[in-house]
């Protein structure tokens, strides 16, 4: 690990957010990747891949559920917490921190909506 | 530029006096918002020094600890600090008293506290391997837009009620926006002497931080990736560490009229000594300086069409500078696009900020009295030890003390908020309890000696 390293390093295929676990953190990928999967009875479905800048996890911070997907790390990533209590914190003070969280909420949403559209219009030639 | 309007709109220029921290951050915070708004603004940043050079030159003289809160914030903004910059992560924090040692990890064993250099390093480095933070933050600004001015600036002038900036050998130039950034050290607190607004310069104290070459091997064996902290009876030290960068360690000082006797006798005690080589040779050193930190914030850090942010506003007391630079930064930044710039905007929308910063400040002067009396009485320093040494012991118990000490010297958390945890009943029957315990101990020294093994 290098001197100046911030965060902690996973290994491929390290586990950093086991699905149905509680969460009280987001993370933000300082360096390589990661995979989210949705793990259903004994399947897995790969939901995409993050890379270096990106959050994950940070459903955690906004509501009180349990974590939606397991995030696995893709060869070696080094990944930085960032506490709920700490966030929330500085966006009472600040609001727009969160604008940023936001932005990527709404962009995930945005592809979600694509993802709806591009499976819907598959349905009828399923029919 | 806009004429008479206290809002900034599209063309609307600011002119920010410093390119440190502060000043960087307000710019690529106002940049950023504008942008969300839809306003385009150009951004001046005055700042003569070259964070390319190593020495005094290049650099803004601080301790370069970015607070854990702080390097996640800055991660929630988008600036994740690169390892070009960070030059060691730190994930523990190592206390040394006279009665013994005890290492406080950091609670997630992850390395979220960064040691930089504000230059490229000190005078007499051999060899450039890290990047300036505050050049870092500096590029930041200027790829999101802004344009920076290699020059001191000169005078500062007030025409047809807008800020003219002018250097030596320049035409002044105006602007909708004068934000300062110029800390505490700069003589060029006097450019604002005789403009029409009630700015008081913050009260201030000297401080000492001194550089010594180890090499990285060598820190890496006696150091760690530890912050090391000392709690000392000397008189008139408040607060004292030594932080492990890349090839050097960074030794900070804090107190009443630091001078050379006061430094002679911390080099001198054993605590400092173990930190270094054996026999270690103090003259040995590269550079040092005695900066001027801000101990009570501008009354009125703000008026019409200017703001002061950083060291030259408000800062938090002995720690997280960068910290309270950066939150400062970006209220005055928010405040401007969102509402504007005149006096009454920044009084209702920046101020507060500063407010709860200088509120927050109080409650830190009586923290650290309760640690001057704690760093005075050896009974109590064992049974803060002990406490601390136990609770580092056993993982699965809740570590109070831990937690205050961590978050005392990190500058992670409020003042308020850590006061508000040692009102806990529980935490004062188990301080209590253990320095009984080390009090009518035959060997009162366990706990020390726990801890130090």
């Amino acid at each position: 690990m290098a001197l100046g390293e911030l965060g902690k390093t996973y290994e491929d295929g390290q586990i950093i957010i086991h699905q149905g676990d509680e969460g009280n953190c987001m993370y933000v990928i300082q360096e390589g990747q990661v995979e989210i999967i949705l793990e259903n009875e004994d399947q897995e479905i790969k939901l995409g891949v993050r890379g270096k800048g990106e959050f994950i996890g940070e459903m955690a911070i906004f509501d009180r559920d349990v974590r939606s997907a397991t995030v696995r790390s893709m060869g070696r990533s080094r990944i930085l917490t960032v506490d709920k209590k700490n966030f929330m914190r500085r966006v009472h003070e600040d609001p727009s921190l969160a604008f940023r969280l936001v932005e990527v909420m709404s962009h995930r949403i945005r592809e979600l909506g694509e993802e709806v559209t591009r499976l819907q219009q598959l349905l009828p030639e399923a029919d | 530029m806009t004429q008479d309007s206290m809002q900034l709109d599209d063309g609307s220029r600011i002119g920010v006096i410093g390119g440190g921290p502060a000043g960087s951050l307000f710019s690529i915070f106002v940049l950023d918002m504008a942008q969300r708004m839809g306003v385009n603004l150009q951004v001046d940043i005055y700042e003569p020094r070259d964070y390319s050079k190593p020495g005094p030159i290049g650099c803004n003289m601080c301790g370069g600890i970015i607070s854990e809160s702080l390097v996640q914030n800055l991660a929630a903004e988008g600036i994740n600090l690169p390892t070009s910059v960070v030059q060691r992560g730190i994930d523990s924090y190592m206390l040394h008293m006279d009665v013994g040692d005890v290492q406080i990890d950091t609670p997630l064993q992850e390395k979220r506290i960064g040691a930089v250099y504000r230059g490229p390093g000190p005078r007499d480095i051999k060899e450039i391997k890290w990047g300036s933070f505050d050049g870092y933050l500096l590029d930041l600004a200027v790829q999101r837009g802004a344009n920076v001015i290699q020059e001191r600036v000169d005078e500062i002038l007030w025409t047809n009620n807008h800020p003219e900036i002018k250097v030596r050998k320049g035409d002044p130039l105006p602007y909708d926006l004068a934000t300062v950034a110029i800390g505490v050290n700069a003589a060029a607190r006097k450019l604002f002497n005789h403009l029409d607004i009630t700015y008081e310069t913050p009260k201030t104290t000297k401080t000492f931080i001194q550089e010594f070459y180890l090499g990285e091997e060598k820190i890496a064996e006696i150091l760690g990736s530890s912050m090391h902290v000392f709690l000392l009876d000397i008189p008139r030290l408040e607060f004292a560490a030594i932080i492990p960068k890349g090839d050097y360690v960074s030794v900070c000082l804090l107190g009443e009229d630091i001078d050379k006797e006061l430094v002679t006798n911390f080099m001198e005690t054993p605590q400092v000594r173990s930190c270094f080589p054996i026999n270690w040779d103090f003259e040995c050193k590269s550079c040092n300086c005695s900066p001027r930190i801000n101990i009570a914030g501008s009354k009125r850090p703000y008026g019409d069409r200017i703001v002061f942010i950083g060291d030259s506003g408000v800062t938090r007391l002995y720690k997280d500078g960068i910290g309270a630079a950066y939150r400062t930064a970006k209220s005055a930044a928010t405040t401007s696009v969102l509402h504007g710039v005149s006096a009454d905007d920044f009084e209702k929308h920046y101020y507060p900020t500063c407010r709860k910063i200088e509120n927050d400040n109080s409650i830190g002067k009586m923290m650290f009295i309760v640690t001057r009396q704690i760093q005075k009485r050896q009974f109590a320093r064992r049974g803060v030890l002990k406490m601390t040494a136990d609770e580092q012991t056993d993982k699965e118990s809740i570590p109070r003390m831990s937690m205050v000490l961590w978050d005392m010297f990190t500058g992670s958390a409020p003042y308020k908020d850590i006061f508000i945890r040692t009102l806990n009943p529980l935490f004062w029957s188990r301080l209590l309890l253990n320095i009984g315990t080390t009090s009518f101990s035959r060997n009162g020294g366990s706990g020390s000696q726990l801890a130090s093994e």
